[in-house]
């Protein structure tokens, strides 16, 4: 059951992705931008990684939509349409995307127990977790304490993004917020 | 979006449970999904709901700009002053055990709270800045 519902996503993200590349108005690429966010979360939904799912619901699908629609509004609707054939950018995309799938032939299957990933820290966070910290969801505990530097520096990177954007644009906001 | 009377009346009725649910998705994070991280993206979509349904003016007046800004750097400082704390205290950096040495777990439970109210206050704080900042742009014509 969950193999034809994994086919049946992943090909409607393939016919997505594929029209978005090909589609000229950028609102409708944006819309459907946010469709393929909420199917890889009912995806990362199906690999039991809901925390993951649930960001992606949220940020993917929620707020990237709202700011490339906003985006959107302050530009154009429509793409600008670009005739020529480039037979370069194509031999570059081909080089990188061979690349890529050559890289991934090394990564262990998925759900092999002898992953690398699963024999270093995992156990210990599975098995101490629970008298250490004391709390049930593992992925809170990993995130926010065991690994609490690494959140910080996420945290860090969403403040210096927002400070970069009110120092760009803020002058604009701060006239407005006086009449 | 104004002068349409559906959404007006839906989002009269959704935005009060949305921030509901970013608050029991920021202090349920210890028991299931979610964080600060997805609470403060959930909290910033209630703010953004209520600017596109009744004006950007009106968002403004109950999210003062000023206050968001000073919101985007109170996380971080939440979240590093936690470790900072633990590192007085004698521990290692972002060591929750020192806020209650005695009991262990209740110290994570208090420190893993604090860092994730931090997070939920900047990601939340940043979106409705970053939202702010474009809607508030005039188109360039």
């Amino acid at each position: 059951m969950t193999e034809i519902l994994d086919i049946v996503l992943l090909s409607f993200m393939i016919v997505l992705a594929v029209a978005v590349s090909r589609m000229q108005n950028l609102f409708m690429a944006a819309m459907m931008m946010g469709i393929f966010s909420f199917l890889s979360a009912i995806m990362f939904t199906l690999l039991d990684a809901v925390d993951v799912a649930f960001t992606e619901a949220a940020v993917g699908a929620g707020v990237s939509t709202v700011l490339l629609l906003g985006t959107l509004s302050l530009t154009t609707h429509e793409e600008k349409v670009v005739k020529k054939n480039n037979a370069l950018a194509l031999l570059v995309v081909l080089i990188t995307g061979s690349a890529l799938i050559y890289g991934t032939l090394d990564m262990p299957q998925f759900g092999d127990p002898n992953a690398p990933v699963h024999q270093h820290v995992a156990d210990r966070y599975i098995e101490k977790s629970e008298k250490e910290i004391d709390i049930p969801n593992i992925v809170t505990s990993v995130l926010a304490s065991y690994r609490g530097y690494d959140t910080l520096g996420e945290v860090t990177v969403i403040f210096t993004a927002g400070i970069g954007v009110i120092l760009l644009m803020g002058h604009i906001w701060r006239k407005e917020d006086e009449q | 979006m104004r002068h349409q009377g559906i959404p007006r009346v839906v989002s009269k009725w959704l935005i009060a449970p949305i921030l509901l649910f970013a608050l029991y998705v920021q202090f349920h994070g210890d028991f299931g999904p979610g964080g600060g991280f997805q609470a403060g993206v959930i909290f910033a979509a209630a703010v953004v709901l209520y600017a596109l349904i009744f004006g950007l003016q009106a968002a403004k007046q109950i999210v003062k700009p000023r206050i968001v800004e000073t919101l985007v750097a109170l996380g971080v400082l939440l979240y590093a002053g936690t470790g900072l704390v633990s590192l007085f205290l004698g521990y290692n950096f972002l060591d929750y055990t020192a806020l209650d040495p005695d009991n262990a777990p209740h110290g994570q439970h208090l420190g893993i709270f604090l860092v994730e109210l931090g997070v939920g206050i900047t990601v939340a704080a940043v979106m409705i800045a970053i939202f702010f900042s474009f809607a508030g742009r005039r188109r360039l014509r």
